[in-house]
């Protein structure tokens, strides 16, 4: 119990003291993991609700290997990356390996498969209901998808989220491919696993309560924006 | 694009229309011209087709055999001039005017052209204070009206009808049907379907009546209402359980 109390109040003063080296590493958390959300959105969402949409051979097969790689292991993601960015490897030229850029493209990887299967459950629901009504009204398939995106907005913020939500939380495939640098790519995770390794657990809890809280609050924010706008334009 | 003056699309000829899913004969070898300018109601029990014609003609489903013309199409695209209003209306998630934009935009007409056509199509359905009101807030009864201003607004030459007030309450029903008796007035061929048979008689001036995917009377509404040759239509109009006569119906 200790430990807990000890971890409290170091989280506690590392956050009112508004420590650098923390503040540096929380940032740069919050940098690659939503830049990451970001480019896997714009690949996963059109992805997902193209799935729901059009109907082409293979469209199972790719389904199932959508919904697979949701469940895909980090460590292994992280190991891919690294053999394409490492020095021999195909993008050697571009010296990324060990950047940030590096962990935000093993992100994009981990997340994209889990925003695509989550949008595509949604907007089947939705063109479920909108199809007939579209095709009436002589939709091109483009129009669809854009309108199906477009409608389903608000419950394609979960699936959004839970793409932040794996993407902050996730240790494996940033330390293989960032190497957890201290002030290059050391990030929450990586710390908590580095002061963890080195038997600093106060500290290593401490931070593991603000990366609970900061998630807390992303949530939160998106579940107020939410609310907010689903009283002035959806029900 | 405002079709307007267009030619019109019509006649529209069935020629051995059937519709097959498995096993199951939906529609059964349905041959018949529709022709402009009256209004077309289909009527007849539970699942005997009703639905499924309408979609037939409207495109939405292509017959397993036979065809379905747009003679006076020639060459442009049928389905450019209809509109089809639902049994359960679908709603964008969006504002009422919004739902009436998003169609006007899908039918390409000009952005500039739409405000006017919105604001006349809000005013028919009486829904201009819920302009801006999310349209999936609104009562059944108004999406109803706000599905049929949204075909409004397309100025179809052909306008589909499934039900369109089915458990819709009187009032409602009646802004539906003189929005709809408007339409007609203004050239629009209406081709509905009901149970409503006091609907039927209020609005008809042509009768399909349907069972078990089969036309059995096709005449002028007067015609039917005060006598149908076909007895089960005759039992249908008396109020009887259409059940009870399948076994005659079953083909030799």
């Amino acid at each position: 119990m200790t430990d807990f109390g000890a971890a409290i109040s170091t989280a506690f003063s590392l956050v009112v003291y508004l420590d650098r080296d923390l503040s540096e590493v929380v940032l740069l958390s919050l940098k690659v993991s939503i830049i990451a959300v970001i480019i896997a959105s714009i690949i996963g969402l059109p992805i997902g609700a193209a799935l729901a949409l059009y109907r082409f051979p293979g469209r199972t097969l790719f389904i199932v290997i959508v919904n697979a790689f949701m469940g895909l292991p980090p460590v292994v993601i992280g190991l891919v990356v690294y053999l394409l960015l490492s020095r021999a490897g195909p993008f050697g030229v571009f010296g990324l390996l060990f950047t940030p850029t590096a962990m935000i493209i093993a992100q994009v990887l981990l997340i994209t498969p889990l925003i695509a299967a989550l949008a595509r459950q949604v907007m089947e629901t939705l063109w479920l209901e909108y199809e007939e009504q579209l095709r009436s009204l002589g939709t091109t398939p483009l129009r669809a998808l854009g309108a199906l995106l477009w409608d389903g907005r608000y419950s394609l913020m979960t699936a959004v989220l839970a793409g932040f939500g794996r993407a902050i939380a996730e240790v494996g495939a940033v330390m293989i491919v960032g190497g957890n640098i201290d002030h290059v790519t050391r990030v929450m995770t990586t710390s908590i696993a580095l002061e963890i390794s080195k038997g600093n657990l106060a500290l290593a809890l401490g931070l593991g309560i603000i990366l609970v809280v900061l998630s807390v609050l992303v949530n939160g924010l998106v579940f107020f924006l939410r609310g907010n706008n689903r009283q002035s334009v959806a029900p | 694009m405002i079709l307007a003056d267009a030619a019109s699309i019509l006649p529209l000829e069935l020629k051995n229309v059937s519709l097959h899913t498995g096993q199951k004969r939906l529609i059964k070898d349905i041959s018949c011209t529709l022709e402009a300018e009256d209004i077309t109601v289909i009527i007849g029990p539970n699942g005997a087709g009703k639905s499924l014609l309408l979609r037939l003609c409207h495109g939405l489903l292509t017959p397993t055999s036979g065809s379905i013309t747009w003679h006076g199409a020639a060459g442009r695209k049928p389905s450019l001039f209809q509109a089809m209003v639902f049994q359960r209306p679908v709603m964008l998630r969006r504002s009422v005017r919004a739902n009436i934009d998003f169609a006007l935009s899908l039918r390409k007409v000009p952005r500039h052209l739409r405000h006017d056509l919105i604001e006349e199509a809000l005013q028919r359905a009486g829904l201009n204070r819920f302009a801006k009101t999310p349209a999936l807030v609104l009562s059944f009864g108004e999406q109803q009206r706000l599905a049929l201003a949204r075909s409004w607004a397309l100025r179809p030459q052909v306008l589909f009808l499934d039900e369109p007030t089915a458990s819709i309450d009187p009032a409602a029903t009646h802004v539906i049907e003189e929005v709809i008796l408007a339409m007609q007035k203004e050239g629009t061929k209406i081709i509905m379907c009901t149970h409503d048979l006091g609907q039927a008689r209020r609005l008809a001036n042509e009768i399909m009546f349907i069972h078990r995917g089969r036309i059995l009377e096709k005449s002028n509404a007067g015609t039917f209402f005060d006598g149908p040759k076909n007895d089960l239509a005759e039992a249908f109009l008396r109020g009887e359980l259409l059940w009870w006569h399948r076994r005659e119906l079953t083909p030799p």
